[in-house]
């Protein structure tokens, strides 16, 4: 399949992904398929079950030295973001990009880009299009984070 | 079955037939044929070549009759159609209940509770994060907020379906609501939808999740006190529609439902219940998904899979405990958030096999599913579609109407195989508890999740829209999601709880939350019947929960990579 041409592209530095849920919602195919297609990808995945805490994605995040953090949501969870994007902050983890794949209405897309996430993933949205993204993501969070040791 | 040779007199059938098939080579060339999402291979025409109703009284036999292929009841549609069980829940329990009266008011016949994802989780609204309540389900904790549910209601005379994967205490708050109205539980009917805790623990784990044995222990309990005090109500619906949302082929749903099933009958003779009478309360919930002859031959062939197994396996001599009751919902999973309108068109093609496969209720998904919780238009033109399909077009006129069709007795013969594959499968190791604890089962389904995805990546499959006759976003078409409950409205039900549990009798409520506790900790105790007292007594949704994960735990979900 299409799989090799991601990997050759990140055999440098295999990025870092923390793919969860927060809020009440279970469901959890889609977040599981998405850590699959990042995975056959080569990026290094770390999957939680759902129904995280804010505080435990900020401390997974943290010790799991992450470049993204993927947030699926299918209900309202996403409503939860502007907390997790003000804990990251707060944790010192503001070069880390935030990710929200699922079910979001437009004017609620609106409010969660403005809150920082870095972009909205719909339904529909095919495999590549979520690893260019997220890899392209997990480059801009490296190079952010180095920016920041030199200075 | 499958491999039946031409019996009947068909003069000159071989001869003609080898002209057709070489004609269709020239025009096809060497085109391979496609599989169906169960990996079943479709070919391009069905003759009695596949089936020639030589078998028909094994394989077909009559409505209401072993093996019941062609449907549960004698006079199945024709007689009764099926209860339009619309699901719904949204914001407080007034939200509910207007919601409700509007549905009944355009034809619904049942109603389907669902309650806020919090609920599901085990929580009371005031100690969970005050901007997630409501948007999802209804907010209901307390006997009150049951009340207001179903205020101008007559309880005795409508169906419910309380969709409470476990401990059930929407069940109980309904009982308890019916105490308080002087409505004798034999006259409450309806189903604990999705109690099937197997289902949930795989797929979408929409429950607070006891550990797997507290799960087991109270779904077995709920069952019992159903038999004794609530004649009228399904305490078991097996959810084959979690399995394949999650992923699985239906071919690969209904044989880990019919596992699913099987283990929770072992588990009732465990109990000491009879298989006569147990049997009868067993139904199923299952997906329709788009791919609609698989459906429909999916449907038929649960159903004389499961006849066999209630006799074969558990004796049952009790004809209505052969009935395969169940449920359709038109699938989520293939509706498209690009043109949002075709969804409309998605769902009727589901609705129409689900119906040619014989359910006994239906929900129609609105269109506007993938957007946003419904619209109340939406959920209007859902209802509508089920009027349509059976006054307009007539669907209902014929009982089994596709039955004796080549291919779909063809295809039929074919998913049983299958099934039955999946069936041996669990049964060799050593049935559904075992298998979900190993992670089998969550193996298959997650695997089966990912080459779907993989033949709409491809293209194999076309969904209209997302990866064929793409429309520019400009020309989209507006999509107006409805709106979560104003924060003040969630103020006042988080206030009204807490004057709830302020107001309550506070010695009966700890009381009865001691009781529920011994029953917990005992062996023999039957725990759903404290939770109903509890609930009589006064105590929330979120007490009880609490309560029981002090004892039994807090499950998590087996994550298979």
């Amino acid at each position: 399949m299409e799989r090799n041409m991601s990997e050759v592209q990140l055999s440098s530095f295999p990025p870092r992904v923390l793919v969860t849920k927060i809020g009440f919602d279970g469901h959890d195919r889609g977040s599981r398929i998405v850590a699959s297609f990042l995975r056959d990808a080569g990026m290094e995945v770390i999957e939680t079950a759902p129904w995280q805490e804010i505080s435990q994605v900020v401390r997974l995040a943290l010790e799991e030295d992450v470049d993204v953090v993927g947030v699926s949501s299918l209900s309202a969870d996403h409503l939860l973001m502007p907390k997790l994007m003000a804990a990251l902050q707060e944790a010192g983890l503001s070069h880390v990009k935030v990710v929200v794949g699922g079910i979001v209405p437009d004017d609620d897309e609106v409010m969660l880009l403005n809150a920082g996430v870095a972009q909205v993933f719909h339904p529909g949205v095919g495999r590549d299009e979520i690893v260019e993204g997220v890899a392209a993501f997990a480059a801009q969070a490296r190079e952010q984070r180095n920016g920041e040791l030199v200075t | 079955m499958s491999d039946q040779a031409v019996q009947l007199p068909l003069p000159g059938f071989e001869a003609v037939r080898d002209e057709w098939r070489s004609d269709y080579d020239d025009q096809m060339g060497p085109a391979l044929n496609p599989k169906n999402r169960s990996g079943i291979e479709v070919k391009p025409l069905y003759t009695p070549d596949d089936w020639n109703g030589d078998a028909y009284m094994e394989d077909l036999g009559f409505p209401g009759q072993v093996p019941m292929t062609r449907g549960i009841y004698p006079s199945m549609h024709r007689g009764r159609t099926w209860s339009q069980r619309q699901l719904i829940g949204l914001g407080t329990p007034e939200d509910y209940n207007a919601r409700l009266k509007a549905l009944i008011a355009h034809g619904a016949s049942a109603g389907s509770l669902i309650p806020c994802n919090s609920v599901y989780r085990g929580y009371d609204a005031d100690e969970v994060p005050a901007e997630l309540l409501g948007t999802c389900g209804a907010v209901v904790n307390s006997v009150d907020d049951m009340e207001i549910c179903y205020r101008d209601i007559p309880l005795e005379n409508f169906s419910t379906a309380q969709n409470d994967p476990s401990p059930f205490t929407l069940l109980a708050l309904l009982l308890a609501v019916a105490k308080r109205r002087g409505i004798p539980w034999n006259r409450i009917t309806g189903t604990s939808n999705q109690s099937d805790y197997i289902s949930h623990f795989v797929c979408n784990h929409m429950f607070f999740r006891l550990a797997l044995p507290g799960a087991r222990r109270v779904l077995v309990d709920h069952i019992a006190f159903s038999q004794k005090h609530l004649p009228g109500w399904n305490p078991l619906s097996v959810v084959g529609q979690h399995m394949q949302q999650g992923g699985a082929t239906p071919a690969e749903a209904m044989g880990l439902t019919l596992s699913t099933a099987i283990q929770y009958a072992h588990d009732c003779e465990a109990r000491g219940l009879d298989p006569n009478e147990f049997l009868t309360r067993f139904t199923f919930f299952f997906d329709i998904s788009l791919s609609f002859f698989e459906e429909i031959a999916k449907f038929r062939a649960g159903r004389r899979i499961w006849q066999r197994i209630v006799r074969e396996r558990f004796g049952a001599t009790n004809p209505k405990a052969w009935r395969f009751k169940f449920h359709g919902q038109t699938s989520g999973v293939d509706l498209t958030r690009e043109q949002p309108l075709n969804n409309i068109a998605r769902v009727t093609a589901q609705a129409i096999a689900g119906i040619f496969g014989g359910l006994q209720s239906l929900h129609t998904d609105s269109y506007d599913e993938v957007l946003s919780v419904p619209t109340e238009q939406a959920a209007r033109i859902a209802v509508s579609t089920q009027e349509i399909l059976k006054d307009e077009a007539h669907l209902t006129d014929v009982i089994d109407p596709l039955g004796g069709s080549y291919y779909v007795e063809s295809m039929t013969n074919d998913m049983e195989e299958k099934i039955l594959a999946v069936i041996e499968q669990i049964d060799a190791e050593g049935g559904m508890y075992a298998a979900v604890s190993s992670g089998l089962v969550q193996r298959i389904v997650g695997v089966s999740a990912l080459a779907h995805q993989d033949r709409i990546d491809s293209g194999e499959q076309t969904v209209v829209g997302v990866n064929k006759f793409k429309v520019p976003e400009e020309d989209e078409m507006p999509r107006q999601p409805l709106k979560p409950p104003p924060a003040d409205v969630i103020e006042a039900q988080i206030e009204r709880l807490k004057r709830y549990k302020a107001e309550r009798d506070q010695t009966a409520t700890a009381r009865a939350m001691d009781e529920l506790s011994r029953a917990a900790e005992s062996e023999d105790e039957n725990v759903f019947e404290k939770i109903v007292d509890a609930t009589c007594a006064g105590a929330t949704h979120g007490e009880i929960c609490q309560r029981l994960r002090d004892i039994y735990g807090f499950g998590d979900p087996l994550i298979v990579p």
